[in-house]
């Protein structure tokens, strides 16, 4: 479903977000994405979606290829849902209207049949009822199962999420995480950067551990989590299940999400 | 000891609304245009392509750094010289060209002003640039806007006083033709001031009413 062949990215300075990250993830499957703050695990899903521009390697989605130069990244985008660690809700717009907008311009609905399309979704992530609230008017958990939602609007194939529940406080994760779950139940393909190692264990088949923008160390979930093979991904192991909040850690400095 | 005669006054009634259906005239269109120009220069200035970024740059410092009467003086005088400029016109182009690059400063701050983020989502939902522009990124940028483009309207109102070195027959061309008839620039110009400020002020507050209007969470 997506396939990452010797992705590079190389920011102004030589300095590398990834490199020479290669990669699978099948129909289907959820794979997580871990790594100390700073490793490219951002990079590497903005790359998937083209909001980081490749410069080596390339990737395929769903039989597009996907290269610098001849790629229509709106019809890519189309195709590949993303959810921030910060929401982006649209703060001018509903909660309805956040999920109406993309579909009405983008996938040319009409508005009635966004509507119905968005109430829906609304009411699957467990929001109905709230669908003409403005995000400031939200909670944090909510705001990002409002995300969700607007990203499931587009009928993507892939979703990305790149750490959905870092901003959150800890009563709100599990909320976002069960929606999560769902969705993987459902058979979406889905790239998580995420530290939740209950998440990881139960919901993904496999997970990567990313150092320095290269792949450490990849293999199945549990394994990647429990048996580490490679000393610097044990170390990081280490330090996240060490944490107080045991499961439910909350990774990174605060600073990380300038670049996510 | 100055003699007041505000009894001279009222005869040039008829004149002085004429010469403030002008003003208005000529403010009102150049706030049009000029908002339309510096609308486009603000979003050509933080659009992806590089020679037009600069272009839209290069209008903005060249205007922002010349007095308007300069302006006006080239459109009136150097472009008259070529084909016939009605002081209309003149003082219309004038203002409009010169409020947009500050108009365009506005645009920009403003929509640099929205989060990064917001562009980042509506291009992750397929948005093009030009669509998160027009359904994202402008109608939140507006909304930050509103404090000072009322302020540069308020100034453009009060700039298009120099409309009368262009002999634009406006409040200040004729209060000073009033003046030198009768000789009593306090009440004249008082007069004239009075004018200029209930103009001004209707503006400031029909903005704020405006901004309350949009003040949604
Ligand atoms: N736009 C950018 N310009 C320059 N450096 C960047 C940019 N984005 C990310 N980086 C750098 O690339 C590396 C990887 O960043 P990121 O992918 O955000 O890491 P993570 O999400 O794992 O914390 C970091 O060293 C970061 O400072
Ligand atoms: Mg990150």
């Amino acid at each position: 479903m997506v396939s990452i062949r010797g992705a590079s990215r190389r920011f102004s300075g030589g300095h590398y977000g990834v490199r020479g990250i290669t990669l699978d993830v099948s129909r289907g499957e959820t794979l997580v994405v871990m790594g100390p703050s700073g490793s490219g695990k951002s990079t590497l899903l903005r790359c998937v979606n083209g909001l980081e521009r490749l410069d080596e390697g390339e990737i395929i989605i769903d039989g597009m290829r996907v290269n610098h130069e001849t790629t229509d990244w709106n019809k890519v985008r189309e195709e590949v849902g993303m959810v921030f660690q910060g929401f982006h809700l649209f703060p001018n717009r509903t909660a309805l209207e956040n999920l109406t907008l993309p579909q009405t311009v983008v996938r040319r609905r009409p508005a009635a049949e966004a509507k119905t399309v968005a109430r829906a979704l609304l009411d699957r992530v467990g929001l109905g009822g709230k669908e003409s609230r403005f995000p400031a008017e939200l909670s944090g958990g909510e705001k990002q199962r409002v995300a969700i939602a607007r990203a499931l609007a587009m009928n993507p194939k892939i979703m990305l999420f790149d750490e959905p529940t870092s901003a959150l406080d800890p009563e709100m994760i599990l909320e976002v995480l069960e929606v999560m779950r769902d969705l993987a139940g459902e058979g979406m393909t889905m790239l998580v950067v995420t530290h939740e190692i209950g998440f990881a264990r139960e919901v993904a088949q496999r997970a990567v551990f990313l150092d320095e923008g290269l792949l450490v160390e990849a293999g199945p979930a549990r394994d990647l989590i429990d048996r580490p093979e490679t000393a610097r991904c044990r170390a990081f192991m280490q330090r996240i299940l060490r944490r107080p909040g045991g499961e439910s850690v909350r990774p990174g400095p605060a600073s990380e999400s300038s670049w996510t | 000891m100055y003699t007041w005669h505000w009894e001279q006054i009222p005869q040039y009634f008829p004149l002085i609304g004429a010469a403030t259906l002008r003003t208005l005239q000529i403010s009102v269109v150049s706030i049009v245009l000029g908002s339309l120009l510096g609308a486009l220069a603000g979003l050509m200035r933080v659009q992806p392509v590089r020679p037009i970024r600069f272009l839209a740059a290069a209008y903005v410092e060249l205007l922002r750094n010349i007095p308007l009467m300069l302006v006006l003086y080239l459109i009136y005088f150097g472009l008259g010289a070529f084909f016939p400029v009605s002081p209309f016109w003149a003082a219309v182009v004038g203002l409009s060209v010169f409020e947009g690059a500050y108009v365009a400063e506005i645009a920009r701050a403003g929509i640099e002003s929205v989060d990064r983020g917001q562009m980042e989502a509506a291009r992750s939902l397929g948005m093009s640039w030009l669509q998160s522009m027009r359904h994202v990124i402008v109608p939140q940028a507006v909304r930050r806007s509103l404090p000072p483009l009322t302020g540069q309207f308020v100034s453009l109102v009060k700039d298009s006083s120099l409309a009368s070195l262009v002999s634009y027959e406006e409040l200040m061309l004729v209060g000073r033709q009033i003046n030198s008839r009768i000789f009593s620039p306090f009440e004249v110009f008082l007069t004239i001031g009075a004018i200029y400020f209930a103009l001004c002020l209707t503006l400031s507050l029909l903005s704020r009413w405006q901004e309350a209007r949009l003040a949604r969470p």
